[in-house]
């Protein structure tokens, strides 16, 4: 087995036991949406209905309507939640063990963000068990399909947040930077409603819903659901994530020398 | 002092090359000067300390070192690889660092299985080094337990432990004892002795504290981003024309020595 192989290993090895010694942060990553899902869907269901658009070939309720976008928010959440493990690795000092294998710092990063991924994965399929036990379900070829958006999109939010961590000096800053993704990237985007119906309220907030990346990463996971590929949503979400990822290893570059930097060096 | 069969081969291997060499280092944050025209090599087998006060430069230069901060002029070369050549530069570093590096929600075993994981160990190799550095630092049988519930002596023993269990021929060490007692302190600072000894490893120990500077150990002294002297600690006393390493560390950079409690005299220069 090659060093590459068992280095990648090992860091999603690390990351997993993380996950799963903190039971809180599961629980929590599940029950966020499970409350949209049961909640609130139950609630709009009667206000909202949902005209039959692509992928959809009949009319649909609302709480099916929104699994995808709850898929995107455990990705967003879990993106976000890695990004936030590398600002605390980097204040706990395990960032440097890794920073100094002597690998190329690419391929430690990549693997970094690829282990998150691989946990979001675990949460998302752990969400659609418990809606299929409320009556959700997909056909199986969905459930394999959805596989390599969830690592598309899971790549492209951890990238975005692994270039936040690396703007970010001190975790206690990290929150309120969260805070200014996370709403505006969920709440603007096609997870909760169809874009058609924004455009009818505000064509701006349309606009700036149809420009977010998030809404890519959502439709492509719900076309994905139906066994279906949306090539144009894959295509942005993957020029997203180039662009954060170049953006994310060009922060963590020591030629910025912001790691070491007010941060007891002398 | 016996030598392993495989240290005396690398020895003849390697020659007379320096296991570490650092020329004409510079380095400034901003306008601000960290480094000025850096020199020094350490040699296998040897305890180099770099000594210094607060302030000295001592942690910028392990961050070049380390490949942490980018180059700026000058060249660090680690057993005759140029450090700009690549993060497989690296290789042959172990390295223990002045801030707390151990992830406190995992075990012991598990912080050092993911260390050997990403030094390319395979899982027999992991577990067998584990095993042996822990019994070598009388930590195995705290193998099982979170990093959290340990104390500051002891937490400093695993990340020892994990810089040695990729055998690494080159042993980087920034202010080891910092926080530490006197009883762990002057453990940690016998045990790296040995290694240097026994197992021939070139050793760097950054500190401010004299104490830890034995006799016949090498020295680089370092004061406001300079190398004030150089050479072994003794000799450095005997040309500095004073009683002690104490004396000699006031007089080269203006600073009194640090108050901390001292160790083993018979060991220790103060």
């Amino acid at each position: 087995m090659s060093a590459y192989v068992r280095a990648g290993l090992g860091i999603v090895h690390r990351e997993l036991l993380r996950f799963v010694q903190q039971r809180g942060r599961f629980i929590a990553a599940l029950v966020r949406p499970l409350v949209w899902l049961i909640v609130f869907a139950a609630g709009f269901r009667a206000v909202l209905g949902v005209a039959i658009q692509p992928p959809y070939q009949t009319y649909i309720t609302y709480d099916v309507y929104i699994v995808p976008g709850l898929i995107g928010m455990i990705q967003l959440f879990n993106g976000m939640q890695s990004s936030l493990s590398m600002v605390y690795d980097r204040e706990m000092g395990s960032m440097r063990v890794l920073m100094t294998t002597p690998l190329p710092r690419a391929f430690l990063l990549s693997a970094k963000l690829m282990a998150g991924v691989i946990v979001s994965i675990v949460q998302v399929y752990a969400f659609l068990a418990i809606a299929a036990l409320f009556g959700i379900t997909f056909r199986w070829e969905g459930y394999v399909a959805v596989f390599p958006a969830l690592v598309l999109s899971g790549m492209m939010l951890g990238a975005v947040g692994m270039f936040l961590s690396s703007t970010v000096r001190q975790l206690e800053n990290f929150a309120g930077v969260m805070n200014f993704v996370i709403f505006p990237s969920f709440f603007l985007s096609s997870a909760l409603y169809p874009l058609w119906r924004m455009r009818e309220s505000s064509v701006i907030l349309w606009q700036i819903s149809s420009a977010n990346p998030f809404t890519h990463a959502v439709e492509l996971v719900r076309f994905a659901l139906y066994g279906q590929a949306d090539w144009m949503a894959a295509g942005i979400v993957a020029a997203v994530l180039a662009v954060f990822l170049a953006l994310g290893l060009w922060g963590y570059d020591p030629s910025k020398s912001l790691r070491l930097r007010g941060r007891g060096a002398d | 002092m016996q030598l392993s069969e495989r240290e005396r081969t690398r020895r003849l291997i390697q020659g007379a090359r320096p296991a570490l060499e650092v020329q004409n280092l510079n380095h400034s944050y901003g306008r601000k000067a960290a480094l000025s025209d850096v020199s020094f090599t350490i040699e296998p087998g040897r305890f180099t300390a770099l000594l210094g006060p607060n302030g000295a430069g001592k942690t910028t230069l392990f961050g070049l070192l380390t490949r942490l901060l980018a180059l700026q002029t000058g060249r660090i070369r680690i057993e005759g690889v140029e450090i700009t050549a690549g993060a497989a530069a690296l290789a042959p570093l172990g390295l223990v660092f002045q801030q707390p590096t151990l992830d406190l929600d995992l075990s012991v075993r598990q912080n050092l299985t993911y260390f050997a994981a990403l030094r390319g160990l395979s899982r027999a190799e992991a577990k067998a080094r584990i095993a042996d550095e822990l019994t070598r630092l009388d930590m195995a049988e705290r193998a099982r337990e979170p990093v959290r519930a340990l104390n500051g002596g002891h937490r400093r023993r695993v990340e020892l432990a994990r810089a040695l269990l990729h055998q690494p021929s080159i042993l980087l060490l920034d202010e080891p004892t910092v926080g530490l007692d006197v009883e762990a302190r002057g453990r940690i600072c016998r045990h790296v002795h040995a290694l240097a000894r026994e197992r021939g490893i070139a050793v760097l120990w950054s500190t401010h504290l004299i104490d830890e500077v034995w006799p016949d150990d090498d020295l680089v002294v370092l004061g406001a981003g300079a190398v004030l002297a150089k050479g072994r600690a003794g000799d450095i006393v005997a040309e500095t024309g004073a009683d002690d390493l104490a004396g000699a560390f006031t007089r080269l950079t203006g600073v009194e020595t640090a108050g901390a409690p001292t160790l083993n005299a018979r060991e220790g220069m103060a």
